[in-house]
């Protein structure tokens, strides 16, 4: 193959040897490797790579900063429009966005942006390079609800712009999805989202745990009792989806969410922590998307023969490629064309078996992919003793129903222009899952930028 | 972090602490929960709220220590902090929030099992301070386990059993309820709160009683927020999130077999982490999981 045609290969864990721990798959580039990579990139005049990025990452200018190896330079270039760099350098997908744009995908392979971001991103953090505050306060203060990817950007933009700003969580530890949601085997915690979200606080930005906005405290209280001049509404898409087969509520069935938090947020398969968790010998997983090969790529590192179950085939997998990829290089069996229709219990009320149908795929539906339908007569039944259901989330309706006059949508989900991130109520404003349903992590960054940017505009003429 | 501003042992198995915890003081109401995590390796683990100060910004919790949390948090004493404690959580009891009229209309018995008694507490008391008089059922197995008899007697017309006629009634709470039935007292609505089989038992006889019945689940929770579902429960044909759409719900609609078993999902692994917890570093294997080699 001609030169420059192919990437530099990135050095992964052995896959049977990774299947059995939670340490990280990808080990990403060393400088060497990550300066011989950028040379690969042509510098476009007109990169299409930054159009096909929702936060316009100068892409080339940090590209040609680390070909030079002034690494420091790029960790600032991309900075300017990132507060998360280490994250989604590991966890976007990539193939759809920079580098499904770049122009050497087209005669072999595009530029590997997400692991050069990634390697100027971890290289920042082991050398103490810290993003920079700014000079001087504004002295207004901004609410933002939800630790999450588009609640951190947008707190990390306004921090820049000088206001005071204090992000309200739930839960114990900041972060949102990449604390409870990505396994550790794929993005670190306290190697890489604790540090990045230490990045954000040393813009200034204050993290409240442990505060259910909504329940401990209304967005109308803090604007009118706690002198916010603005919200930021980022609060995600965390309602699991069930079913509603029969036997869905035996023991042995969890939400994916469950699950993965479980073992990312409590850490339940280090037996130092305190939570337990459900230690199948066979499980299933019934779902598609990132969210179900993260749950069985879990299900299998806790010692379980796993399974996922899909009612498509394997074209419309909606996960990513590399991961469908990695699942199977771990030896995760995929049962795909299959529905479950029914949980089967023993006497202690525990799954011993999933019902499933097989089914077909017919013609497209609305959203273009072919629809699956049954076939008669062609149930049976996976024995298993833990099911996973991992078919999807919807916004939380705690903050639409405790806020005077947010509009929301038929999908629960808050109406915000995409440009802005304004909502029906003045001075709040909203991005991420919490507006789009669930979508990625960059997706809700880019929404977290334009609503910073939304909030400013107001606040400055106010 | 949480300080815990008063901690004291109310009997032999029963325990309480008053935590400062400003911004849940202020906006809990009777029947809400709290999610609390004892230290950085802990779980999070769902208590109801017993008491709560708005000026002082106060919330009392009682609990009996079972497994390695609970007995995490007896451990601490009054000037100690726990890392994590969140909520208010789950809806308040319809008694506080059902238009008030009717509420005041309304006759109603409350049966307290065990350290049940500390979820009842708040809403006697916010009945009383309403000037609605209430009938109070409070059993325990023994005398030494019965809790909180003086704060309770200020709030209601209170009754006390035991399974063995070591103080009060001998008998359960339910056994007290038919006796006051049938010598013509009249309720419109009794809510139960203690072990799951206490408040099946309960339903059972208000069912055969004709008195309509709240009950307060109390199955296994994770976050807390309608994030996962790890407390399902089946009331009637319908599946509901006790923390979210509870933890208060019709008694007679519950399917209490299964929400039993799912208690008892994670008591292998609690017991292994308990014995694990309870034997330090002497721990070789006694839970006969790791074969002693470990």
């Amino acid at each position: 193959m001609a030169q420059g045609l192919t990437r530099v290969p990135v050095r992964e864990q052995n896959p049977k040897v990774r299947a059995t721990n939670f340490e990280e798959v990808c080990y990403g580039y060393n400088k060497e490797e990550a300066v011989e990579e950028a040379k690969r990139c042509l510098g476009c005049k007109k990169p299409k790579c930054v159009e096909g990025c929702p936060v316009s990452i100068n892409i080339p200018e940090f590209i040609a900063a680390v070909k030079e190896e002034k690494f420091d330079e790029a960790f600032k270039i991309i900075s300017q429009s990132s507060a998360l760099p280490a994250v989604c350098g590991r966890v976007c997908p990539q193939e759809s966005q920079c580098e499904g744009k770049c122009v050497r995908g087209i005669k072999g392979d595009p530029v590997a942006i997400g692991k050069l971001e990634r390697f100027v991103a971890d290289w920042a953090r082991e050398n103490g390079i810290k993003p920079e505050a700014p000079a001087e306060k504004n002295g207004k203060k901004v609410a933002v609800i939800g630790s999450g990817p588009s609640g951190l950007t947008c707190a990390g933009d306004l921090a820049k712009l000088g206001y005071d700003v204090t992000i309200f969580e739930a839960l114990h530890k900041a972060g949102g999805v990449l604390v409870y949601g990505i396994p550790e085997f794929r993005l670190p915690k306290d190697r890489v989202v604790g540090p990045e979200v230490e990045n954000v606080k040393s813009l200034g930005v204050k993290i409240e745990t442990d505060v259910i906005i909504g329940k401990t405290v209304t967005i109308d209280e803090l604007i009118e009792n706690e002198g916010f001049d603005a919200v930021f509404i980022g609060s995600g898409a965390g309602l699991p989806k069930f079913m509603g087969i029969p036997g869905e509520t035996a023991c042995g069935v969890l939400s994916a969410n469950e699950f993965l938090t479980r073992n990312n947020l409590m850490k339940a398969f280090d037996e130092s922590y305190d939570t337990p968790i459900v230690h199948g010998k066979k499980v299933v997983v019934v779902g598609g998307g990132n969210v179900a090969m993260d749950a069985a790529r879990t299900a299998l590192r806790l010692g379980g023969e796993t399974h996922i179950v899909y009612r498509r085939s394997e074209e419309e997998l909606p996960a990513r490629k590399e991961e469908v990829h990695h699942a199977k290089e771990e030896g995760i069996i995929f049962d795909l064309l299959t529905n479950p229709v029914e949980i089967i219990v023993d006497e202690n009320d525990w799954v011993k078996g999933v019902k499933c149908i097989k089914m077909e795929l017919g013609e497209p539906d609305a959203s273009g992919r072919r629809r699956p339908v049954e076939v008669p007569g062609s149930e049976f039944v996976i024995d298993c003793d833990t099911v996973v259901m991992s078919l999807g989330t919807s916004p939380n309706p705690l903050i639409s129903s405790t806020t005077k006059g947010l509009e929301i949508n038929k999908r629960k989900c808050i109406v915000a222009t995409e440009d802005t991130g304004a909502t029906s109520k003045e001075g709040v404003y909203a991005g991420g899952d919490a507006v789009t349903g669930a979508a990625t992590v960059i997706l809700a960054m880019g929404a977290g930028k334009a609503a910073a940017k939304g909030i400013h505009e107001y606040l400055s003429q106010k | 972090m949480f300080k815990i501003l008063e901690a004291e042992q109310l009997s032999a198995n029963v325990y309480k602490q008053v935590i400062l915890a400003p911004r849940v003081a202020k906006s809990c109401e009777p029947g809400q929960f709290i999610i609390l995590r004892v230290d950085e390796h802990g779980e999070r683990i769902p208590l109801t709220i017993c008491d709560y100060d708005r000026e002082a910004g106060t919330v009392t919790i009682v609990f009996q220590p079972i497994g390695v949390s609970t007995n995490k948090l007896v451990a601490l004493k009054a000037g100690d902090s726990i890392a994590d404690f969140v909520g208010p959580l789950g809806h308040p009891s319809d008694l506080v929030t059902d238009d008030f009229e009717e509420v005041k209309k309304k006759k109603v018995v409350f049966i307290a099992g065990g350290v049940g008694t500390a979820p009842v507490y708040p809403q006697a008391k916010w009945l009383h301070e309403h000037g609605i008089e209430c009938d109070i059922i409070v059993g325990a197995r023994t005398k030494d386990i019965l809790i909180m008899e003086e704060e309770m007697s200020k709030v209601g017309n209170l009754y006390l059993c035991t399974d063995d006629g070591s103080y009060g009634f001998k008998g359960v709470g339910t056994a007290m309820l038919e006796k006051l039935v049938s010598e013509g007292h009249h309720y419109d609505l009794c809510v139960a709160i203690g072990p799951m089989i206490m408040m099946k038992f309960a339903c059972l006889t208000t069912k055969k009683l004709g008195i309509p019945t709240v009950v307060s689940m109390n199955p296994i929770m994770v976050d807390g927020t309608g994030m996962c579902g790890a407390c399902r429960v089946m009331v009637g044909d319908e599946v509901k999130f006790a923390c979210v759409d509870g933890p208060e719900f019709d008694g007679h609609k519950i399917d209490f077999d299964q929400a039993m078993k799912r208690a008892a999902m994670y008591k292998t692994e609690e017991g292994r982490r308990f014995l694990a917890f309870k034997e330090g570093a002497t721990h070789h294997g006694g839970c006969g999981n790791c074969g002693g080699d470990k």
